[in-house]
């Protein structure tokens, strides 16, 4: 399941970590050779944790640079085209990140009183990959996006 | 680590009906779990690992955080402006610590 993707030139870096209050942190960041990435069959595992039957490709936007120069912090937005009423509403958003050692990034959780099943965050990517958001109705039924992003200055690997 | 403080960005007035964003902030170091120190040693996990929103004590939004989510994490996200009432935002670290933050806001 795992592949052992070889992580060569990229395998030993020294990144500098700026932390809000203005202090700056050097921290030697190791990853091991070999180091097994998420990869798709993970993906794949989660999403058919969430669903019996596969989602529906389409009504999930996301919204994400194409190239994202700095894997620390990638911006990702995602839109669902769902109503948000009492009776049909978006219930889960799961985001995933099929290159990062642990695939998932976070799970949304909505209600009705969302009044639209949309949200932004930040993320780290360990490198070029792509995203996948995953959203489930009340009702159960699945619907999902999917875009690449290339990264050029991966994040700490996680 | 610094001090944790969050930070929300909320309308304090709205209309009936109307959808309105709110943006959260807060300073964390997100500690993955899958760095490791100069000495070779690996740094233990330590992120937020869930953000709830509740409107009057009624939850009505949260997230489960990974340790995909960069750090100083940020969350904006909307709400349906149907009463007004003081909205509640608690970050859960993995060390058991809760932070939380209190708006208020007037729909009319």
């Amino acid at each position: 399941m795992h592949d052992a993707l070889e992580t060569g030139g990229v395998s030993r870096r020294t990144l500098m970590i700026s932390f809000g209050g203005g202090a700056t942190v050097a921290a030697a960041m190791t990853l091991s050779p070999g180091l097994s990435l998420a990869g798709e069959a993970e993906v794949q595992a989660i999403i058919d944790q969430m669903a019996e039957a596969a989602p529906a490709e389409g009504g999930v936007d996301l919204d994400l640079p194409e190239i994202a120069e700095n894997g620390n912090t990638v911006p990702v937005t995602f839109t669902v085209d769902a109503p948000m009423t009492a009776d049909s509403y978006v219930k889960t958003v799961m985001v995933m990140a099929d290159g990062n050692p642990q695939p998932e990034v976070a799970r949304f959780h909505f209600t009705p009183e969302s009044g639209t099943a949309s949200a932004s965050t930040r993320m780290r990517l360990a490198g070029t990959q792509g995203i996948i958001a995953v959203a489930q109705m009340n009702d159960g039924s699945t619907m999902m996006g999917r875009k690449l992003v290339k990264v050029t200055i991966g994040g700490c690997g996680g | 680590m610094a001090k944790i403080r969050p930070r929300v960005k909320a309308p304090k007035k709205a209309a009936m009906g109307e959808i309105i964003e709110i943006k959260t902030l807060i300073n964390h170091a997100m500690e993955s779990g899958q760095r490791k120190d100069s000495s070779g040693n690996p740094i233990p996990r330590r992120i937020i690992n869930r953000f709830d929103v509740a409107l009057n004590g009624r939850q009505v939004f949260s997230v489960d955080l990974f340790p995909s989510i960069s750090a100083n994490p940020y969350v904006a996200f909307f709400l349906k402006a149907e009463e007004s009432g003081d909205l509640t935002f608690t970050w859960h670290d993995d060390d058991g610590s809760v932070y939380e933050e209190t708006k208020s806001i007037e729909v009319a």
